[in-house]
């Protein structure tokens, strides 16, 4: 069944706690005191007689409404109501100091601990613990949380008993929440599959083939099979070709929505990956420069995400806490961006022409970053909070769902793109960026000041990184190896979309993300990333430059 | 033998052959004697302790050489040494995982612990043969050496080099790193192998048992030290090291480059397979972390700190910096991961050819002579 998330349903449950809250008002503190009265004289009645007084009890104490009586009821089931031998008080006993610590059924009110021999459990038996299951189910049903509707819908749908089926009608006309509604509406159907009259159980059918869960199906497909002896589970031959085209289209349904899922989560793992890896595009495409320290300038953007949260907790009121991450976003840009302008101006410049020595000289650029930050921050993860518009998530229907955040990170992403696109192609800088790209001798005798260039791509590339990073604190851990996760994959999506292309990064990172969403399920998701893996060593073989290899003399520089 | 040892003799000369001789006597006798005939109570005495881990120093020195072989003499990077490393010891872990029989916690005599554990009924085909010390000692070189094979085909033929052929096999031991954490993989999963209590019948806690093995890296690592020599020295070592300056040029002049980058990336990848198998039984464990890309760079680092392109430099190197890192992550952990990345970068940047330039400058500048270029 699809999970409730809160923020669907925030509005209706709030609406419906106004109401409720409306109504009863004026009432409440009246009835509390009589309905104590009468609530404590029914739960004292369930220790008293036969089990036959029992079962008269239990239907007594639902005909109370009483929102108390779902404990009760369960503990009396579980064996976890008892009187107390001193003076015949029904109380809840749960295991506790020596022997038992005591609750008041009614008030909730601690007892104090007794001895294992100073009560004496009620007893029930199996007929009764079945009145109670269902009893309890019903009046779950009418709970006033949806979520908790929804869970009972479920519960009572995988023991139903022979009053299930009036059980979930009689709940189904007062239910207002469409999702509810609907459980509830593929409950029944569900049921009266098992109905004796063929007109109910073909409409039954034609509803069940509504839904989109896979439980269902499997129900539907039962149907058409064939018993021991030979004859078709389903009698009439109408009802089983209206089931047979109703698994059918459930079928078809699930596997569109399993597309549709995989396409989903691909993409948003695709501009999560395409966050990560566009900076080093950039420095790696315009330098020929594998910076290594990527990764911890996105670790670095997700610290300053950090601070800036801790200064809006600390120095700014409350209700403006929500726009720390709006905030850290330039800030990491900055920060991030004057630590890559100065490893450019004090390492890096030195090793041009010398890729394999910058590498290593990254390396260990990333390694004095990380333990500088474990050394500042400590070793353990950073809380980054969702401020409250980035958090929850949407239900998109037939049990997918995508946090809010997710959401924001994929139209960040196309947002820093489509910028980083037009800063690249329209200003004098990028201008520039791209004649050092094609030609670094040839800019540099046209009067570009490469060095110049060079240390403020670096700067653009690692600011990227940071801003990344402030991204990536919304869903991930942060801690002082969080740049270490995306760094390989990083690579490989630069390597894969071909050096100094935007496209082939945009495509790469894409490409990935949803290559590697479609391989989990079928092997699990680290296997699909040793495949990914694979696929890439492969691929180079044909295209050893990447998918959008510079042609003509850039390519061979 | 004969005219090897004498081309050997020549690309040396004899104050060289001196040096290299005194060190492995060193080694092998000095040693050794220090803990085997001093008391306890004399302050030259070397605890059992040390043997292990100057054992330990002399596998990563083998694969410091691998790896100077192909970066020294071929310009190939490779971020994935760790994999062959890796390889070797696991499969001279498979064999001492069979060896243990029903010594195990479930006294299984067939299956190995891990494989009770996960519930599994029968011997995956890949484990059959390790029970044997020479199928074993067979797949040492094999193993790593197929992989390097199929992987530098694949990279040499269609022309990766530089940088991108260093993110490829960094990618490629990330690949197996993923791949060995699995439980499903049939090697222990997390915890990789481990428990083991003796190999060929020796065992493995015993004192004499590791000054044995010590005895034999010793051995091995010369043994590497001359393969790598010898290789540097042939026509095919000239023709590396052309590659590794105008690789182009090369192809064109009619040289097979690719055969010859295959080769010698196939042979390094042996000798690494060869270090992490002698590795393996020092330390007692195998696991995944091994293969994890940082572990394969500091190799890089190791080289680079010993002076890359000179093979005594890789042993240098790797013996200087996991000396640092033992006396820094026990003294002042905080500060060793400031330490190496710096030695990464003041490396690069300032001393290029690392410990050996160093020395071979200041012996010039003591003798008023210009340092001799070696071959």
């Amino acid at each position: 069944m699809a999970m409730v998330h809160a923020r669907t349903m925030r509005w209706t449950y709030l609406a419906h706690f106004l109401l409720a809250a409306m109504l009863l008002v004026p009432t409440i503190s009246l009835a509390q005191e009589s309905g104590d009265e009468q609530f404590r004289a029914a739960v004292q009645a369930l220790s008293e007689g036969s089990f036959n007084d029992k079962a008269a009890a239990i239907d007594a104490m639902i005909a109370l409404g009483d929102p108390r009586a779902a404990k009760v009821l369960e503990a009396l089931g579980d064996g976890d109501l008892a009187v107390r031998k001193s003076d015949d008080a029904v109380v809840l006993i749960a295991k506790g100091g020596s022997g038992y610590r005591l609750t008041d059924p009614v008030t909730g009110e601690a007892l104090g601990d007794v001895g294992k021999r100073d009560v004496k459990k009620i007893t029930v038996n199996n007929k009764l613990r079945g009145q109670i299951r269902g009893q309890v189910g019903a009046l779950a049903l009418s709970n006033a949380d949806p979520a908790q509707r929804l869970a009972a819908v479920e519960e009572v749908m995988k023991r139903p008993s022979d009053d299930t089926l009036a059980l979930l009608r009689t709940a189904r006309e007062t239910e207002t929440v469409a999702e509810v509604q609907a459980a509830m509406d593929a409950g029944i159907a569900t049921l009266e599959l098992g109905s004796d009259d063929k007109d109910l159980r073909l409409a039954a059918v034609k509803r069940l083939s509504e839904t989109s869960d896979p439980t269902v199906k499997s129900l539907l497909e039962r149907l058409f099979e064939v018993d021991a002896d030979g004859n078709f589970i389903e009698p009439d031959a109408e009802v089983r070709a209206a089931a047979k085209a109703a698994a059918d289209s459930i079928g078809n349904r699930l596997a569109l929505l399993e597309v549709a899922k995989n396409l989903l989560f691909g993409i948003s793992l695709g501009s999560v990956l395409l966050l990560a890896a566009i900076g080093l595009a950039i420095t790696f495409g315009v330098m020929g420069v594998i910076n290594m320290a990527h990764g911890e300038m996105i670790m670095l953007g997700a610290y300053t995400a950090f601070v800036v949260q801790e200064v809006f907790r600390s120095a700014l009121p409350a209700q403006y806490f929500g726009w720390y991450v709006i905030a850290a976003i330039p800030v990491a840009f900055v920060v991030t961006g004057a630590f890559g302008a100065a490893m450019e101006r004090s390492v890096i410049r030195f090793l041009y022409g010398r890729p394999l020595e910058t590498l290593l000289a990254t390396w260990g650029i990333s390694l004095i970053l990380q333990q500088f930050v474990r050394s500042l921050f400590g070793a353990n993860n950073r809380e980054v909070a969702n401020p409250s518009w980035l958090a929850g998530a949407v239900d998109l229907g037939g049990g997918v769902s995508v946090t809010v955040s997710r959401i924001y990170i994929v139209l960040f992403c196309i947002a820093v793109v489509m910028l980083l696109a037009a800063f690249i192609r329209y200003s004098r800088f990028g201008l520039n960026v791209r004649a050092v790209t094609q030609n670094r001798a040839m800019a540099s005798s046209m009067g570009i000041k490469t060095g110049q260039v060079d240390a403020l791509t670096f700067a653009l590339g690692s600011g990227i990184a940071g801003v990344a990073g402030v991204a990536l604190s919304q869903i991930s851990n942060v801690s002082p190896n969080l740049g270490q996760t995306y760094i390989v994959d990083s690579f490989m999506i630069v390597v894969f979309g071909g050096v100094g292309s935007l496209w082939g990064t945009i495509v790469g990172a894409f490409g990935l993300g949803i290559v590697n969403k479609f391989l989990e399920p079928l092997s699990g998701a680290i296997l699909g990333k040793v495949v990914v893996l694979i696929i890439i060593i492969l691929f180079i073989q044909k295209r050893p430059r990447g998918l959008f290899a510079l042609r003509g003399r850039a390519a061979e520089a | 033998m004969g005219p090897m040892t004498s081309r050997l003799m020549l690309l040396s000369g004899p104050r060289a052959w001196l040096l290299g001789g005194g060190l492995v006597a060193v080694f092998l006798v000095v040693i050794p004697a220090l803990n085997l005939y001093l008391p306890h109570s004399s302050p030259f005495y070397l605890q059992d302790f040390w043997i292990s881990v100057i054992g330990k120093y002399l596998c990563f020195a083998m694969l410091a050489l691998a790896l100077d072989l192909i970066w020294g003499y071929a310009g190939i990077l490779s971020l994935g040494h760790g994999a062959f490393f890796g390889l070797g010891g696991y499969v001279i872990g498979m064999h001492m995982m069979r060896q243990i029989g029903d010594r195990g916690v479930y006294g299984n005599a067939e299956l190995p612990d891990f494989m009770v554990f996960l519930n599994w009924k029968e011997l995956p085909w890949f484990w059959f043969g390790f029970d044997q010390f020479w199928f074993a000692a067979l797949m040492v070189f094999l193993v790593p050496g197929l992989l390097a094979f199929v992987f530098g085909w694949l990279a040499f033929r269609s022309r990766i080099t530089g940088v991108y052929f260093s993110i490829i096999s960094q990618a490629m031991v990330y690949a197996m790193m993923l791949a060995f954490f699995r439980n499903e993989m049939g090697f222990g999963g997390n915890n990789g192998l481990t428990d083991f209590k003796d190999i060929l019948g020796f065992d493995l806690s015993a004192a004499s048992t590791k000054m044995g093995l010590y005895i034999v890296s010793v051995l091995a690592l010369v043994l590497v030290y001359l393969v790598c020599r010898w290789v540097v020295a042939s026509k095919l070592g000239r023709v590396l090291i052309a590659v590794r300056d105008a690789e182009s040029r090369v192809r064109f002049l009619g040289y097979s480059v690719t055969n010859a980058k295959l080769f010698v990336f196939t042979l390094s990848a042996v000798l690494a397979g060869l270090a992490g198998a002698l590795f393996v039984p020092q330390v007692g464990i195998i696991n995944p972390g091994e293969f994890t890309p940082a572990k394969s760079i500091e190799v890089a680092i190791w080289v680079a700190v010993g002076g890359r392109g000179t093979l005594i430099g890789a042993v240098v190197g790797a013996f200087a910096v996991n000396g640092a890192k033992t006396y820094f992550t026990g003294a002042a952990p905080e500060i060793w991961l400031f330490l190496l990345g710096g030695l990464f970068v003041v490396v690069t940047l300032l001393m290029p050819e690392g410990l050996v330039g160093l020395a071979r400058k200041l012996w010039a500048r003591l003798t008023g002579r210009n340092a001799k270029e070696p071959a």
